[in-house]
């Protein structure tokens, strides 16, 4: 409520972040290893099979899971590394109140009185604003049984419309694309199915430093004589070595992917049979790229003609091939279309349903399949069922035990929800596993807004900088403080399971939602006694839907190192590769080609601000950063945002690496060093995101979303780069080579 | 379940071309428990300024290493399974003889142990039959243990283990990986293609 309780400075300085450098006891602690677990890593939705090492109740090391088939032991540094998030001097041990007239800006509180507060609050704002204007924001690095008890929680304890999510910010576009061209919202391969290709499109996926055990399964590939095409602004490492690269500018990839699809039909790369056979709406989508020829698209994206033609033929003639794509096409307010428009490519040349044949979103968060799926967003029921459709409401109002009418209806999305604060709309929020000051665009907008809150209450493990806004801090659990089951990229649901306990008076997350439903009166729909109850019932819940879980058990999960949904019934061996019988899941069993005409990115460079700006993600950082910038080694590995500079941009301002450049969008502006590297555009900049305050990029990008998705234009932004005084320090984020004598 | 690996015959394979710069080696490299807190992998980047090129460099364990050869204290043993290891403490004197012999730049005097330490292909995992912690993380593959049939199964490109410094020919137990023997280039581990002399097609299309 209102502003901060205490300073920023004075903030940071109590509860972080701090950088946790070394494991309980020191480094020659020589602790008694009192059991090893087996579980997955907490950061991204490739979900790598981790083993935890536990001493005296701690988490103290990890150790490679060699058994875990996706990975095989492989980490990047933040699975490496995750391990120090536990026993952390920022961990938030007790419950906290807002007061501005402490020191410390909180004062510790009990349960009772933190949860009956926010009961009262929310029945409070409720009641004189109405049933929506208390908000729920959920999100995705949270297990199958929290996403389905948030999306249960915020519509039959809270009763508002109004839940959305962090995912709004990660892949949404390409699940609504999945849903309309093809039925479904999943990857459609298991990621097996790389190395079997002819080609490899990676389209706007940073691969290396995002979703880097996915290196070697395109590096199998390559060793099996795959070309590989990379479309995006920056060469990025997995680029250094590919067949074709095709650099385009930011906002431009539907361009592409439309000359594409414009040259296999001109130059007949298609199959006719597939089409016919299991399509509808060819003609359509051929008719909304007549005009997309590889020389226009070579104009409006920067990329040669020549190469548009070279990457249409290689995907053209090639008789298998995959496309990956992330956030790069998905983070646009056309993300739907550009994924729409990877589809057809793939439903053209016929590459569904067939081994080393698909078209695949690289999922982003952990949970960021499953976490999509189990009724935490705001237009979705359990078993990515729809809210609006009368027979799947009665059918969760069944498994719920509640009437129909008592689930509200379609509410806004996570950026529109922020938006209904700032208006004054929307008057309390409870949020879980959301940093929006950090990842949502504008944060001055952000912040504005949380300003504006009448009362905000938030579950989490580590103050975030949203979290300094709250009135109550409820403190939960991490990752591997508890179970559950999360759902991978490949939509294998595997499970999680806790090392330790939460220290302090910490509660299990599920707890605490579960005790605030009783306090709200709603306690009989939330009789939980364990996690698996709650899975017992997520899989009722999804029978029947697309995302049907209903034949995946606790213990298959376990047994089976994991089970690819659908699963309909007991006994149903899982569904690794979709649509191998040739139906997509649209009610005639055929895929949907969705026509894509070009359009503008919501705002392109002008005189004023003459260079995109576009955002993204370091190997070391996780997202808003809550965890991984509490972690020294990964905080020095990339200490802070960098704004890379080709060197032509860089020569025109008079910048050298390590020079401080200032960058000024409609929104806001930042200071940040200058990397000048030739591995970008030279009509473009790129910031990571990950930083909070003055570090932060989303102070420049803009409060525009997807009208589907509502994904927001991360990807694209006008900007302006000005030298200023100061010279930063520039270590090179990939030169790790040890300083002798030196050890944290 | 994995299999074990005889770390007499095992192959340790560095392949460039696969190196995404993560830093994974590096940091799972200080985790292991015979030197926490340090790392004694080399990750180098080439030229950041115009490429994304970077290097990870293990210990390469020489068949007759040059580190041990110069040694005044004997303290660089070598095993029987071909593994050079660290210094042994009651011997090193720390005169980083070895730091400056090594012809691959590997050994380190480490203050704060006293002595030089260096990749010792983490003989505690490599003893047990596992690989060592680098090349059981590393996302790429491009650091990779495993027998002599795995790597002909599943890889491709040839093992390169002789080198020639100046007059001296060294042979090593790690190899790199290469397309073909004579002279090659590491670094793409492929033929140059002919978008990477201007990525952005500068020349044809300003920007």
């Amino acid at each position: 409520m209102a502003e901060l309780p205490v300073t920023e400075e004075r903030l940071i300085e109590l509860y972080g972040p701090h950088l946790n450098r070394v494991p309980p006891g020191g480094w020659d602690a020589g602790l008694e290893i009192d059991r090893v677990v087996d579980t997955h890593c907490c950061f991204c939705g490739q979900q790598c099979g981790i083993r935890l090492k536990v001493s005296e109740e701690k988490v103290v090391g990890f150790e490679p899971r060699y058994d875990f088939p996706f990975n095989e032991g492989k980490l990047c540094p933040k699975g490496v590394k995750r391990y120090l998030q536990g026993n952390h001097p920022d961990r938030l041990l007790e419950p906290l109140e807002r007061d501005p007239g402490s020191p410390e800006g909180f004062r510790p509180v009990s349960w009772d009185h933190a949860l009956d507060r926010t009961a009262s609050e929310i029945r409070r704002i409720q009641g004189a604003y109405g049933a929506d204007s208390f908000a729920v924001l959920s999100g995705v690095s949270i297990t199958n049984e929290k996403s389905y008890l948030m999306g249960k929680f915020a519509r039959l304890a809270v009763g508002t419309a109004n839940l959305d999510y962090n995912g709004r910010l990660c892949m949404v576009s390409a699940g609504a694309a999945g849903k309309k061209a093809l039925g479904i919202d999943r990857a459609a391969n298991p990621w097996s199915d790389i190395p079997l290709a002819e080609v490899v499109f990676v389209a706007g996926a940073n691969i290396a430093e995002c979703a880097p055990i996915t290196t070697s399964y395109i590096w199998r590939a390559r060793d099996n004589g795959a070309r590989l095409i990379v479309m995006d602004p920056r060469v990025t490492p997995v680029a250094r070595t590919a067949h074709l690269f095709l650099g385009v500018r930011p906002g431009t990839d539907l361009a592409v992917l439309s000359a594409m699809l414009n040259v296999l039909i001109s130059r007949d790369w298609l199959d006719h049979d597939f089409i016919a056979a299991h399509t509808n709406g060819f003609e359509e989508a051929a008719a909304a790229v007549a005009a997309a020829t590889p020389a226009w698209a070579a104009q409006v994206a920067g990329v040669p003609a020549a190469r548009i033609e070279e990457a249409a033929e290689l995907w053209g003639t090639s008789a298998t091939g995959m496309l990956l794509h992330a956030r790069g096409l998905e983070h646009h307010t056309k993300g739907v279309d550009n994924v729409l428009a990877a589809i057809n490519l793939g439903l053209a040349t016929g590459k569904y349903g067939k081994p080393g044949c698909g078209v695949n979103t690289i999922t982003g968060q952990g949970n960021g399949q499953g976490g999509r799926e189990h009724g935490h967003k705001c237009d979705q029921l359990p078993g990515n069922r729809d809210i609006t459709n009368p027979e799947h409401r009665e059918y969760i109002a069944s498994v719920w035990g509640c009437d129909e009418s008592e689930i509200p209806g379609k509410g806004l999305t996570a950026q529109e929800i922020m938006n209904a604060i700032h208006a004054g709309e929307i008057r309390g929020l409870l949020s879980i596993c959301f940093n929006p000051l950090v990842s949502l665009p504008d944060s001055n907008f952000t912040r504005q807004a949380l300003a504006k809150l009448e009362f905000y209450a938030t579950i989490d493990f580590f103050l975030s900088e949203t979290g300094a806004y709250a009135d109550i801090v409820l403190p939960g659990s991490l990752h591997e403080e508890d179970e559950g089951t999360v759902t991978t990229l490949e939509g294998r649901v595997v499970k999680i399971n806790a090392a330790v306990s939460p220290p302090g008076s910490a509660r299990l997350d599920w707890d605490i939602v579960c005790d605030l439903a009783r306090r709200l009166g709603r306690g009989h729909y939330f009789d939980y006694a364990s996690t698996q109850e709650m899975f017992e019932e997520l899989r009722v819940a999804s029978k029947g839907g697309t995302a049907d879980y209903a034949g995946i058990t606790w213990q298959r999960v376990i047994d089976e190192q994991g089970v690819f949904w659908p699963c309909p019934e007991e006994g149903h061996p899982g569904t690794r590769r979709l649509f191998e019988d040739g139906r997509f899941y649209h009610p005639d069993g055929k895929a949907r080609f969705v026509p894509t005409p070009w359009r503008e990115s919501s705002e392109v460079p002008d005189g004023e601000y003459p260079t995109y700006l576009t955002t993204g993600r370091v190997i070391s950082q996780y997202l808003s950063g809550t965890q991984t910038r509490r972690i020294g080694a990964l905080v020095d590995q990339y200490p802070e945002p960098l704004c890379e500079i080709h060197p032509r941009l860089a020569d025109r301002l008079g910048v050298t690496s390590g020079d401080l450049v200032r960058i000024i969008s409609r929104r806001g502006s930042m200071t940040a060093p200058a990397k000048v590297v030739e591995s970008i555009r030279p009509d473009t900049v790129f910031i990571p995101y990950h930083w909070p305050g003055d570090k932060s990029a989303n102070l420049l990008t803009k409060r525009a979303i997807d009208p589907i998705s509502g994904i927001p234009e991360f990807k694209v932004a006008a900007v302006r780069v000005e030298k200023v005084p100061g010279h930063g320090d520039v270590r090179d984020d990939r030169d790790l080579t040890i300083q002798a004598g030196e050890r944290p | 379940m994995t299999t074990l690996i005889d770390p007499a015959t095992a192959v340790f394979a560095i392949d460039q071309s696969r190196c995404i710069g993560c830093g994974a080696c590096v940091q799972a490299c200080a985790e292991c428990d015979t030197h926490r807190g340090v790392s004694l992998i080399q990750l180098d980047t080439v030229d950041r300024a115009t490429d994304t090129q970077t290097v990870p460099t293990v210990c390469m364990h020489c068949e007759d290493p040059t580190c041990a050869e110069v040694c005044p204290a004997d303290a660089i043993k070598q095993n029987e399974d071909g593994v050079v290891q660290s210094s042994l403490k009651p011997r090193c004197i720390g005169c980083s003889n070895c730091v400056y012999a090594c012809p691959f730049g590997i050994p380190k005097y480490i203050s704060s142990f006293d002595q030089m330490m260096k990749c010792d292909m983490c003989y505690d995992r490599t003893s047990e039959g596992l690989k060592p912690m680098c090349a059981s993380v590393c996302p790429s593959e491009a650091l990779w243990y495993g027998t002599a049939e795995q790597f002909e199964m599943t890889r491709r490109g040839s093992l390169v283990r002789d080198w020639k410094f100046g007059n001296q020919d060294v042979r090593t137990k790690v190899a790199m990986v290469a397309d073909e023997f004579g002279p090659v280039e590491v670094f793409i581990g492929r033929r140059r293609r002919h978008w990477m002399d201007d990525p952005f097609a500068l020349e044809e299309m300003p920007a």
